[in-house]
């Protein structure tokens, strides 16, 4: 398989994600349309052409494994699982519905690949730090990647994972912000500014690198060449948009809660074009 | 009680080299044998008892059996949604073991007084709840919940507790020790009061009333069997716990008497009151303090009866 043509491939799977999330969310009813939109490219480039996972396999423990921190972004988690056959499509009808197991918030129970439940924030990083200490003591290969939302980094926990992690030289993790730049209650930058992020990582001692996260190339060329620096913990930071490949979603708070209604799920699906 | 913990982890994790210690910047002077011993599973995370939880946590996914460790309420209370989602969800296999139990840092005030733990990590859904009553429940407990999978709560208190049971004692997680016979009434306790609780017994004993005393080391599953015979058998309950009154011992056995048909039994509780302290003194100074002195306790239950 070429490099080309792996690309495109993430392309398509990228894009069958988002039409997913867009139909999952307006079936459930259910917030956090936005969030899963932004983060879309970086799980499709992890899961099409990144993670050493199986899914016949799931439990094997040399896998590379994927913490999603920011667990409010599960309908994107559990469309690429199921796009990458861990479980089958039509389970993601079942997003929110009474009896099922497939939470608004990600859980790892009753549903095959995902490694941790999440759902309150500033959780994933140090359970992430765990995994890859373990891998380090027993030798095994894998890596560990985290997804962090950038609201997230206002826990404090996030920063004790980050020194830890430093500290215990884990280069066999990484920690990837999807830096969408609006959280619950407005941007980031009024709510609590985060600035300057890869600067205050760089200064916690991982190796950081600011990308486009929406360019499937780069994230592509970053994530293939784990440890950005030998001997350091690596720091992603994603400059993404949030609720991106739908026109009237990106950048607007609102998709942080709104799901969108039929007609807007039809002009979402037309914009999400798999042919063009 | 802190001493036997540690030698007993010492000797398990020679045999079983899953076993990971993680400890939060604390345990001077009785960490440092494992660390020596096991270099590569033993973590000291620092002043971060969240990450310290989660990477417990995270170690655990990954076919660790990890002891979290720090002293009063840092390794529950600090770290709680850590214990409730990472551990107890995942059915990780992480011991949260803290060290101090009730008034054991009674000088240090309030920040170090441990008062609400046995009833906040009962509430947690899959929460194995242990509270030994001197160095052997602490040796046996630390060897059962090895053996056993699943999220535990181990409760010490400090250092110097005396050896209350003989040499052939039977511990089991879950399973109460009957430590004295007695009809006229039983005294259950958990954790580091099993000591008074068998002295007041003894003191009731001179006035001729003969009370059982049960130790409840294991406050969830808490024996239930055990609770109901004591109110079938004997002439009422008192439990006895270094702890608030809200959601420990006392209100496991009222759970238990409140919906056991047979169960007839009167209950006294005896404990803190749900208030901070507003005073500060050694363990035995407040222990006084609150009622739960051998003297005390034995006064009570006279009038009691």
């Amino acid at each position: 398989m070429t490099q080309a043509f792996e690309i495109e491939t993430v392309r398509t799977l990228a894009t069958r994600i988002r039409r997913h999330v867009v139909q999952m969310t307006h079936r459930a009813k259910a917030s956090h349309v936005g969030t899963s939109l932004s983060m879309a490219d970086l799980l499709a480039v992890l899961y099409g052409a990144i993670l050493h996972v199986d899914p016949s396999h799931f439990e094997s423990p040399s896998r590379d494994r994927f913490v999603l921190s920011k667990g409010h972004g599960c309908a994107g988690l559990y469309a690429v699982l199921a796009e990458r056959g861990f479980f089958p499509l039509a389970r993601l009808t079942e997003f929110y519905q009474d009896g099922t197991s497939m939470a608004g918030h990600v859980t790892h129970s009753g549903i095959p690949g995902v490694e941790v439940s999440t759902g309150a924030l500033g959780h994933g990083l140090s359970i992430a730090c765990g995994m890859a200490l373990a891998g380090r003591r027993d030798r095994r290969p894998y890596r560990v990647f985290a997804l962090l939302s950038d609201g997230e980094c206002d826990e404090g926990a996030i920063w004790e994972a980050a020194l830890f992690a430093a500290h215990h030289r884990l280069d066999n993790l990484v920690a990837i912000v999807d830096y969408n730049k609006i959280q619950s209650l407005g941007a980031v930058k009024d709510v609590l500014d985060l600035e300057p992020l890869g600067q205050k990582w760089e200064a916690f001692g991982w190796a950081v690198r600011e990308i486009d996260g929406h360019d499937i190339d780069e994230i592509f060329h970053i994530l293939s060449a784990i440890p950005v620096a030998p001997g350091r913990p690596s720091c992603v930071v994603a400059h993404t948009v949030k609720g991106k490949g739908v026109s009237f979603m990106e950048n607007q708070l609102l998709w942080h809660y709104r799901p969108p209604d039929a007609s807007e799920v039809a002009r979402a699906l037309s914009e999400l074009d798999l042919e063009r | 009680m802190r001493s036997a913990f540690f030698r007993t982890l010492l000797d398990l994790a020679e045999q079983e080299d899953r076993i990971y210690l993680v400890v939060g910047d604390l345990g001077f002077g009785v960490v440092e044998p494992f660390a020596q011993r096991f270099p590569d599973r033993f973590l000291n995370v620092g002043v971060a008892e969240q990450n310290m939880t989660g990477v417990a946590a995270g170690l655990a996914l990954c076919g660790k059996i990890v002891f979290t460790y720090s002293i009063g309420n840092f390794s529950t209370l600090r770290c709680l949604e850590q214990i409730r989602n990472d551990v107890c969800y995942h059915q990780a296999d992480v011991k949260i073991v803290s060290v101090g139990g009730g008034f054991a840092y009674g000088a240090l005030g309030m920040t170090h007084h441990v008062l609400e733990d046995l009833a906040i990590m009962r509430a947690l859904p899959g929460m194995v709840v242990v509270a030994p009553g001197d160095p052997f429940e602490v040796e046996q407990a630390t060897r059962a919940v090895v053996s056993q999978p699943g999220p535990c709560y181990l409760r010490l208190g400090r250092v110097g507790e005396p050896r209350i049971h003989g040499p052939g004692a039977v511990f089991k997680l879950g399973r109460a020790i009957r430590v004295r016979e007695g009809r006229a009434l039983t005294i259950i306790s958990t954790g580091g009061l099993l000591e008074t609780g068998l002295r007041a017994a003894e003191l009731l004993s001179g006035v001729g009333i003969d009370a059982r005393v049960v130790s409840m080391h294991t406050l969830k599953p808490i024996d239930e069997a055990e609770v109901v015979s004591a109110a079938a058998e004997t002439g009422g309950i008192a439990t006895l716990e270094e702890h608030s009154v809200i959601g420990g011992l006392g209100s496991a056995v009222a759970e238990i008497l409140a919906e056991s048909a047979g169960a007839r039994g009167r209950l006294k509780r005896f404990g803190v009151p749900s208030a901070f302290a507003p005073e500060v003194g050694s363990q035995e100074y407040l222990r006084a303090v609150y009622g739960l002195s051998p003297k005390a306790v034995f006064q009570s239950l006279r009038s009691w009866l």
